[in-house]
């Protein structure tokens, strides 16, 4: 019993950390029509920007630094989009390939400053102590992770949904030409919308940290994970990806558990399924 | 013009063992197999419009198939490499209909996860695959009782697997399939309109592509005599989608300048600097931003401009 839950917890948490990955890559490509392939790279940066803050000043909190590492990532993201991404706005095959290379370029400077060993992440003191639960333990900092990644899901449904930038964004995905013509300033709300993006992802690299620990390859290992969760859940949905990572992090981390060798293929058969009977995904509107 | 520089171009690549060294012997063969491997992509991204991130798939899985089949199972290199390619290509037509479910950036992202799944395999599979370690202590095959071994005689092996797969894609694509898969790239609504199966012709485009992926998979486990999951890696397939790119996508002979630079350019910058990765990113940044449609389109408007200027 005690492995279902504290795998079933697992699950939970590297679900709510695929979110914080996902979220990102769903907004950039719903709205730029961009799938950004840097996203892994991002995650790992601010995997790293976490390791080095929080092991140097101990008194450090992960929450500040989770968000530093977010402005941080997203600034670099800004300049990527303005000084490359929009130079290519009419060439799309392009602007994968500059992410493309621009992901190679993240990760080995990576390597480069923080070299080919794993650089393991420190918990929050406080949260350290498993929570006891109905005679069961958790792990207190998956909980909040998990509490975490849901909050991050209710602020941005709120942002989308409730404000005026939400309905701009909307307006940009849905009809980007008539959104310009009636004075949206759609280029700016590409800006912003790709440092949100990758901004989200680097603050989750620093959540993941005392789970996943900084390595070279953490990008690669997280991309086409992302990248499952878009198309199972639909590219561009919120909610798809919300559902679409649990989903995934249930099947990656008891495939794992139970058939180590072939969890591989058992992450991409959900993916199969999907593309075989409902291509744009579990509550995409169009396809990709 | 073309008759003349054919013949040379021709009679330079079979001579070449006798006027290099056995260095750049094996530098020739390697660019050999990263152009057909590059050819074989090209096929997808240039005629087909569907720029796949996954190609390194056919080439390490035929290569793991062989490397497997020759080194555990004890199977001869004929058998083999039957089984390897036809596996391969059968993969092909798996993932096809998968990835082709989608166009565009969808296809992309699909072949992208699917590749990283199988690296995925390979690394963590270490019961079949021996993981980080890779299959060493291959051999090479002997066709005919020719043994292969030399820097020499694998050249004149690959140069005749090469011309071969050159000039069956060259068949391929200016067939009547060929046009209609052109078509089915500008336009496939009216392609459909006229008759024709978009979805077809780019599944079928898709298999041969997957073969020939395999074909180029097979000389290069017999050329390293060994196979790692970075031949699978996203990396490998970047490396090849650049070399199309920089070639110049939608030419026959693009692709073989764009592999051979980018394989020249890897050896020359490892031996100086590490960063091979780094470097690749600043390239792909470098020939999107500067030169999006190739170096072999660039030269030939720069050449037609000197004699237009000339004349």
């Amino acid at each position: 019993m005690q492995f279902w839950i504290i795998q079933g917890l697992n699950s939970l948490s590297l679900g709510g950390l695929l979110f914080l990955l996902s979220s990102g890559f769903s907004l950039i490509f719903g709205l730029m029509r961009l799938a950004n392939l840097t996203h892994g790279a991002f995650f790992m940066l601010g995997t790293y920007l976490g390791a080095t803050a929080l092991r140097s000043y101990s008194g450090l909190n992960i929450w500040v630094t989770a968000i530093g590492a977010g402005i941080a990532v997203a600034a670099i993201g800004g300049l990527f989009e303005r000084l490359v991404l929009t130079r290519l706005k009419t060439n799309p095959l392009g602007q994968v390939l500059v992410t493309l290379g621009m992901s190679f370029i993240i990760s080995d400077a990576c390597l480069m400053l923080w070299g080919g060993d794993s650089i393991p992440v420190p918990t929050p003191q406080n949260l350290q102590s498993p929570t006891r639960f109905f005679g069961f333990v958790f792990p207190t900092y998956r909980l909040v992770l998990v509490g975490c990644a849901i909050g991050a899901a209710i602020v941005l449904y709120y942002l989308l949904e409730r404000t005026r930038l939400g309905a701009m964004i909307r307006a940009g995905v849905d009809d980007g030409q008539m959104a310009r013509a009636v004075g949206i300033p759609v280029s700016n709300l590409f800006t912003l919308v790709f440092c949100l993006g990758v901004g989200i992802a680097g603050a989750g690299g620093v959540l993941g940290g005392p789970i996943l620990s900084a390595y070279p390859g953490l990008d690669g290992d997280m991309l086409p994970l992302a990248l499952i969760v878009v198309i199972l859940g639909g590219i561009g949905s919120l909610l798809g990806a919300f559902i679409g990572s649990f989903i995934i992090g249930f099947i990656y981390t008891f495939g794992t558990a139970l058939f180590p060798e072939l969890a591989y293929i058992i992450l991409f058969l959900p993916m199969i399924f999907v593309i075989a009977f409902r291509p744009q995904g579990l509550f995409g509107r169009v396809g990709a | 013009m073309k008759w003349i520089a054919l013949p040379l171009v021709a009679a330079l690549l079979i001579l070449l063992p006798f006027l290099a060294g056995d260095f750049y012997i094996n530098l020739a063969s390697q660019i050999l197999i990263a152009a057909i491997f590059a050819l074989s992509l090209n096929l997808l991204v240039g005629y087909g419009g569907m720029t796949s991130l996954g190609h390194a798939s056919y080439l390490g899985v035929a290569a793991y198939m062989s490397a497997l089949l020759t080194s555990r199972y004890g199977l001869g290199h004929g058998s083999a490499a039957v089984i390897s390619i036809a596996g391969t290509t059968a993969m092909a037509a798996c993932f096809g209909v998968i990835a082709l479910r989608a166009t565009g950036l969808g296809f992309l992202m699909i072949t992208l996860a699917l590749s990283q799944v199988l690296w995925g395999l390979a690394y963590r599979m270490s019961d079949v695959t021996n993981g980080d370690n890779g299959v060493a202590g291959l051999t090479r095959p002997t066709p005919f009782g020719v043994s292969l071994d030399g820097a020499a005689s694998f050249y004149w092996f690959a140069l005749a697997v090469a011309s071969f797969a050159f000039l069956m894609m060259t068949i391929f694509l200016s067939s009547s399939f060929g046009s209609s898969l052109k078509g089915v790239r500008d336009q496939p609504r009216r392609m459909a309109a006229l008759g024709f199966n978009p979805w077809m012709i780019r599944w079928i485009t898709f298999i041969y592509a997957g073969f020939w992926g395999g074909i180029s998979g097979l000389l290069y486990v017999y050329y390293n005599k060994y196979i790692h999951p970075t031949s699978l890696s996203t990396t490998s397939s970047a490396e090849a989608l650049l070399g199309v790119i920089a070639g110049g996508s939608r030419t026959l002979g693009g692709p073989v300048v764009g592999a051979a630079l980018v394989l020249l350019l890897k050896n020359y910058a490892s031996a100086y600097i590490e960063r091979w990765n780094m470097l690749l990113g600043v390239i792909f940044l470098f020939i999107v931003l500067v030169m999006p449609t190739g170096i072999v389109p660039g030269l030939a408007w720069l050449v037609k401009r000197l004699r237009r200027g000339s004349r």
